[in-house]
């Protein structure tokens, strides 16, 4: 075995993961952790200045509800996520963060995020739940208040670098997780009496739209690569709406965001021809009433209609934004006024790429793109796992125990089925629409909880050090497989002992691409492509055990990819188990092209039993808090 | 290939065992070699042009060029990040250059205090109402009687 140093580091509290809802974690944590004289740590696979899916910027916070000044209400916020989602939303998780997400806005102003105000020194709006910011530097902003807060408790409180692999588990009970460095040949071993998961959700599980060069271009991070789901079905935790999968609109193969267009623009798109394929569809909504007839049409909804039309072979789709910027501009008569607008449109127009998708400026750049000219092109991206926006994959938690019915509560808010185990973000599932302030929102509340939960429970956690050995000797075999077989043909790349993690991505990609329903099937799957398309991950399974890697970034890519395969494997299942079609601008299964409320308003939920290995899928109610 | 390094720019970061970009790179992409002391992106492929890179590196010796299999040629996208701002020079295919100024911060570097200068209200664990609430909501925190 390839010679790596053991080191055991012991915590009250473990947060695995850098992102936003990390970050919020570490926040609270501290706070309480510091108050009951406990231990907190945290463990990132990279720098938390830039780490997670807010690492190169946002230009808006998607989720703010105005309580304090009475904009909106927390119930408000329940019923727009419930629409989104189709009916399928968990309305005590979703009121949860929805309730606390404010305080955490206003925090952020403190620290030192610029968010735009009007005249009056309202936050400015994009849409109803969303406020404009300048976000360049919102994750080393919130990753700093994080950073000064663990401080509180002590230096040895952060790990970089460290990939977490595997969870430890003892019973019912988690105790702790397992990586290794990607520095230095570290293993580390983390032992504690309670875990919070933030480790993201799942980018490259499908074949992307790039796949030479660009391949990096996804819409969400390359680097969120299925960590939490893995960690937390590897438990034994239930998982809940592994089938609803994300694939946004945005501009074409850069991936711009368009929410500034559409809601502080008030841009339409429209088919090659001029037609708005938001009005000439009216049949195509009402066939998913009441969610079709309701506003706003729910995102799937939205991507459905615009992929009608491609299919019917009246693309290109284009954002009309040259006729965006002349409405807006054709409101101030005054030619000095209009020319003053104009350019503050534009510098608005761009820093929303530049903030947060600066290929997506490039790429306006190298094609010769001025907005206020001409329009520019949309399409759908590829799926993604993002139960922290349009999505809804994560794990089965529990609601707080003011809010939750009893089907739904298990004693600590956030809570995954397995004691200890406590996720945020988009570890968390059925609640989504959180972004980036509802994450780290909904990381404080977990952290809340998980202090309570060690407080009330405070046992030593068990860790079986054979089995640690165990863990150590699997997670690193990849490693030596390279050594024993690298001499025997004259490219490394080609040799029949093993397979390196690049190719095994491919592998993955082309199997969920074609027959789970990507671009290439323009989102389209069936049983028998499902059954079929399960055949071929079960022989890539396999094979994963002859992963090989020559380094340590490889090591981490191996592993990486393993985590994606298991997301993939826990989203055939549930698109499998789902026998209609609820979410069609995500997925259609052709052999169930309907929605059908009287058998599938529910969640699908599964788990994989650590014991037997077996995979269970199956249904739970939803239950309504607000009306 | 996505982010690049300019050869006659880079120092290395003058020999401590990791650059700058090798600390910020979110997927681990940027590797040193120490032979010529020159720091290079591993796998351009999977570089999501986050740019975090071209940021933070103190020779100002990292570029973007945008990936070859989509984005015709001749463009650039270059920022400048100061402590409070980030100036963008964005140069077209055409040959026409636009400037952009964006705030980044309104606060010193390293003064995010956790608690954001709010009241810390609550001592119960048992309540829902987190540390800086309810001061940072501005209101009571509802709830929804079962």
């Amino acid at each position: 075995m390839a010679n790596f140093e053991t080191v055991e580091v012991s915590t009250d509290l473990l947060i695995v993961g850098g992102g936003m809802s990390a970050c919020g974690a570490a926040v609270e944590a501290a706070y309480w952790a510091k108050k009951h004289g406990l231990k907190v740590v945290l463990v990132d696979k990279a720098a938390m200045d830039r780490s997670g899916a807010v690492a190169m910027g946002l230009s808006a916070i998607n989720q703010y509800i105005g309580q304090a000044a009475g904009d909106n209400t927390v119930e408000d916020y329940v019923r727009y996520v419930r629409q989104d989602l189709m009916g399928i939303t968990r309305e005590d998780l979703v009121y949860s963060i929805a309730r606390h997400v404010d305080s955490t806005v206003h925090l952020f102003e403190k620290w030192g995020l610029p968010i735009w105000k009007d005249e009056n020194g309202k936050y400015v709006h994009e849409g109803r739940w969303q406020i404009m910011i300048n976000g360049e530097s919102y994750k080393i902003v919130v990753a700093e208040a994080a950073k000064n807060a663990l401080k509180t408790l002590g230096d040895d409180c952060i790990y970089e670098r460290v990939f977490i692999v595997e969870p430890l588990v003892d019973g019912d009970k988690i105790v702790g997780a397992v990586g290794f460095s990607t520095r230095e040949n570290k293993f580390y071993v983390f032992k504690a009496k309670a875990v919070l998961v933030g480790m993201g959700g799942a980018v490259h599980v499908f074949r992307p739209r790039s796949t030479g060069e660009g391949l990096g271009r996804s819409w969400y991070p390359p680097f969120n690569t299925g960590s939490s789901a893995y960690f937390t079905i590897r438990a034994g935790a239930e998982m809940t709406c592994q089938e609803v999968r994300f694939i946004p609109v945005r501009f074409k193969d850069a991936y711009g965001p368009v929410g500034a267009w559409f809601l502080l623009f008030k841009s339409i798109a429209t088919n090659a021809f001029g037609e708005d394929y938001m009005v000439t569809h009216p049949d195509v909504l009402a066939e998913f009433a009441p969610y079709g007839l309701t506003k706003p049409i729910p995102a799937n909804l939205r991507n459905h209609l615009g992929l009608i039309d491609e299919r019917a072979g009246k693309g290109p789709i284009y954002m009309q934004t040259a006729d965006a910027i002349r409405r807006l501009a054709d409101a101030y008569p005054d030619e000095k006024q209009r020319k003053k607008k104009l350019k503050e449109l534009e510098a608005e127009a761009w820093e929303d790429f530049l903030d947060m998708t600066i290929s997506q400026a490039l790429l306006w750049a190298a094609t010769n793109i001025y907005p206020e000219e001409k329009p520019s092109e949309i399409a759908a991206c590829e799926p993604y796992f993002i139960g922290s926006h349009s999505g809804a994959s994560g794990a089965w938690v529990s609601g707080p125990a003011d809010l939750a019915p009893a089907e739904y509560f298990w004693g600590y808010g956030n809570m995954a089925t397995v004691k200890g185990l406590f996720c945020a973000g988009d570890a968390s599932g059925a609640s989504s629409h959180k972004f980036s302030s509802g994450s780290f929102t909904e990381g404080r509340i977990a952290a809340k909880e998980a202090i309570r939960f060690i407080v009330e429970n405070n046992v030593e956690p068990k860790v079986d050090m054979g089995k640690v050995e165990e863990l150590k000797a699997a997670i690193l075999k990849p490693l030596d497989t390279f050594e024993q077989y690298k001499g025997m043909t004259t490219d490394p790349n080609v040799n029949p002992n093993y397979i390196r993690p690049m190719q095994f991505m491919f592998r993955l990609q082309k199997i969920m691409d074609e027959y789970a329903g990507g671009v290439s099937k323009s989102f389209t799957t069936n049983k028998h492509l499902l059954e079929r398309g399960m055949e071929l991950l079960t022989m890539l399974k396999e094979d994963s055990a002859k992963l090989a890697a020559e380094n340590l970034h490889e090591l981490m890519r191996c592993w990486e990819n393993v985590h994606r395969m298991w997301q993939a494997e826990a989203h055939i299942r549930s698109v499998m188990f789902r026998e209609e079609t609820r979410w069609p601008g995500y997925y259609i299964r052709a052999d169930f092209p309907k929605m059908d409320e009287e058998n599938w308003k529910c969640f699908v939920n599964c788990k994989w039993d650590p014991n037997t290995g077996q995979w269970d899928v199956f249904k739970r109610p939803i239950i309504s808090i607000v009306d | 290939m996505p982010s690049f390094v300019i050869a006659e720019k880079c120092d290395g970061c003058k020999g401590q065992d990791k650059t700058a970009c090798m600390y910020i790179c979110p997927n681990d992409l940027m590797v040193l070699d120490k032979e010529r002391m020159k720091a290079y992106n591993r796998a351009p492929e999977m570089c999501w042009e986050c740019q975090c890179c071209v940021k933070i590196c103190p020779q100002q010796a990292m570029d973007v060029r945008g990936y070859a299999d989509f984005v015709p040629m001749g463009a650039s996208c270059v920022p400048l990040r100061g402590s409070d701002n980030i100036m963008w020079t964005i140069k077209f295919r055409d040959g026409s250059i636009k400037r952009f100024k964006f705030p980044t911060r309104t606060t010193p570097e390293g003064s995010a205090v956790p608690d954001g200068g709010f009241e810390t209200g609550t001592d119960d664990l048992k309540s829902y109402v987190l540390f800086t609430e309810p001061g940072s909501l501005g209101c009571e925190v509802p709830s929804i009687k079962k």
